[in-house]
């Protein structure tokens, strides 16, 4: 499950009184603890992706090597389609999911009216009900249009997925958005289309970016739906991964883990640059 | 509000809800009528039989998944709550090297469930890192002396995973709260007289609980209905409900189908229950106080 990222800005946190010496090895210790806990399960993919053999109880590998990496890199490897394939979906998937949760979240952002509540609740349903039984329910129809075994028929399933976390994001955005610019954009003579490139896309750019690879990593670390609707022909990732963890090849798994994370790296780096700025806004759009 | 304004927003909102109204709501209703054994095409509601229910509520195994995938749901929940209020509480004091740790605190919030539950297994099984280190520490001296933390009766090893991606993902919400209101509140409580722990007590607790409440059904439900991780790390039997519903849909017994179908629609409507009365629950708490 993943969610908005929630970045702290460190700076409105001062506590004017004075913290003592002993309480200040007290909390380096215990922040230390939470560092160290982060890391852990991440320690042992690490090791095991480049070990050649790693035997109970040796503490680490016996011999460095990076067998797992360059069987997972030599050709005809089934890493490739099944990346290709999580890199298609999970894009696809993400695009399309922009394209609906922008007028949805300007609608809740922006707007007051009658059935707001309901309308949120029933956009973020998906998101808190457990979807087997949705999937499993749409199967059969899929099967009879045809989508079933398909890639369009994995990615609509994801979409469940990935529109609630999209909207509550741009919801956030549209909350503290000033729709005044667009007018005066309008009164000086751009189209909508111009008004919309030109002066709402940047504005709503971060809440986009987060909102967008929140949503691709919903859609490329899913793997229920992706097994029941795709019927096991559509080969991603997870399904890969999951396949290595059967076989119980520890190299392989971690290797694979470690190409799986490659999104997540990308939107904490991402988070850690760019949106310490303007965390505010992205923030608090959750709590609301 | 006039028309205009009321047709644009039912037009900003159509695409959302029509993909909601034809996958989500189609699907649960077809989830429904084939756990009935209603053929959605070409059956009637006279075909209408409860026979799946009937034998799953009557199955040990349902029951005994039913009340381990709430005890580890619930568990994982609660002390997720705990665990990041604890946490919040101690990040936003100032100390040298803060930002490292807030940025490390919200490293698992993007991380696939995945890829957690396979590095945790390497920490935890009984051939794992942990079960090496205590070999070398002279405590073990074989794999199996070492506890059985995954595919274990209680479901440790999912609930570890649970709580690793859940704190953070309420931490930074108790942060969000702690920074924006709850410190003045808490200074005039503090010049009032009140003590620490009543100011945590009476000021900000109730300040927290109804902030991080979506964010706590969120994992909740999630915890409840996930396949992925009890899958990875869990019993094969009696497992948790998700799996045991695929393990039901894959069979081959031509029942299997209606009856995981009746498992599943169980879950979603058992969530959905939940949720609703939990949300009741706090408003009235939150409304009284």
């Amino acid at each position: 499950m993943s969610k908005t990222v929630k970045n702290i800005d460190t700076s409105i946190i001062l506590i004017p009184n004075k913290v003592d010496n002993r309480n200040k090895t007290m909390i380096s210790i215990i922040m230390l603890g939470v560092v160290v806990l982060v890391i852990l399960p991440l320690i042992p993919m690490i090791m095991w992706a480049f070990s050649e053999r790693w035997l109970f109880p040796t503490l680490v590998p016996e011999n460095l090597s990076l067998r797992p990496w360059r069987s997972a890199f030599r050709a005809g490897s089934n890493v490739f389609p099944a990346f290709k394939n999580s890199l298609f979906i999970a894009t696809v998937v993400t695009f399309v999911s922009i394209c609906i949760g922008i007028p949805a979240g300007r609608a809740l952002g922006m707007y007051k009216f009658r059935f707001k509540t309901l309308a949120q609740f029933f956009i973020l349903a998906p998101s808190i009900i457990p979807g087997l039984a949705v999937t499993m329910g749409m199967h059969i129809v899929f099967i009879k249009i045809g989508l079933s075994n398909s890639v369009i028929g994995v990615m609509l399933v994801h979409l469940l997925k990935t529109i609630p976390y999209m909207t509550i994001a741009l919801t956030g955005v549209f909350a503290n958005y000033n729709p005044e610019f667009e007018e005066q954009a309008r009164i000086l003579g751009a189209n909508k289309t111009k008004t919309f490139f030109l002066i709402t896309l940047p504005a709503i750019a971060p809440g986009i970016i987060t909102g967008g690879l929140f949503a691709f990593i919903i859609s490329w670390g899913e793997y229920i739906m992706t097994v029941l609707i795709g019927g096991g022909r559509v080969i991603t990732m997870p399904l890969l991964l999951f396949s290595f963890v059967g076989s119980g090849d520890n190299g392989m798994t971690s290797t694979l883990g470690i190409i799986f994370l490659l999104p997540t790296i990308i939107l904490l780096i991402f988070s850690a640059k760019f949106l310490s700025q303007n965390a505010a806004g992205s923030a608090n759009s959750y709590s609301k | 509000m006039n028309l205009k304004t009321n047709t644009k927003i039912a037009l900003l909102l159509l695409p959302a809800v029509a993909v909601i109204l034809f996958l989500f709501v189609g699907g649960l209703i077809f989830g429904i009528l084939q756990s009935l054994e209603v053929n959605p095409f070409t059956g009637s509601f006279r075909d209408i039989k409860i026979d799946s229910y009937k034998t799953i509520f009557a199955t040990a195994t349902f029951r005994t998944s039913f009340i381990m995938t709430f005890f580890i749901a619930l568990t994982a929940t609660f002390l997720s709550m705990v665990f990041a209020i604890i946490t919040a509480l101690m990040l936003r004091k100032t100390f040298v090297g803060k930002k490292l740790v807030a940025f490390t605190y919200q490293i698992p919030i993007p991380m696939p469930h995945i890829v957690v539950a396979v590095g945790v297994m390497m920490l935890l099984s009984q051939s794992g890192l942990f079960s090496r280190i205590f070999y070398h520490l002279g405590v073990t001296s074989v794999p199996s002396d070492f506890p059985v933390l995954v595919k274990d009766d209680l479901g440790i090893g999912i609930i570890l995973v649970y709580l690793w991606k859940q704190i953070p993902y309420i931490g930074v919400i108790v942060l969000a709260i702690l920074q924006s209101v709850a410190t003045d509140y808490e200074e005039v409580a503090h010049s009032l007289g009140a003590s620490k722990w009543q100011s945590f007590r009476h000021v900000l607790l109730p300040l927290i609980i109804p902030g991080i409440t979506p964010a706590s059904i969120v994992c909740f439900s999630f915890a409840f209905g996930a396949y992925e991780v009890p899958f990875l790390m869990g019993k094969t039997r009696p497992t948790m409900l998700s799996v045991y519903s695929y393990q039901l849909y894959e069979s081959l017994d031509l029942v299997g189908r209606p009856q995981a179908m009746a498992v599943s629609v169980f879950v979603a409507l058992f969530v959905m229950l939940l949720v609703v009365a939990y949300q009741k629950i706090i408003m009235k708490a939150s409304g009284r106080s």
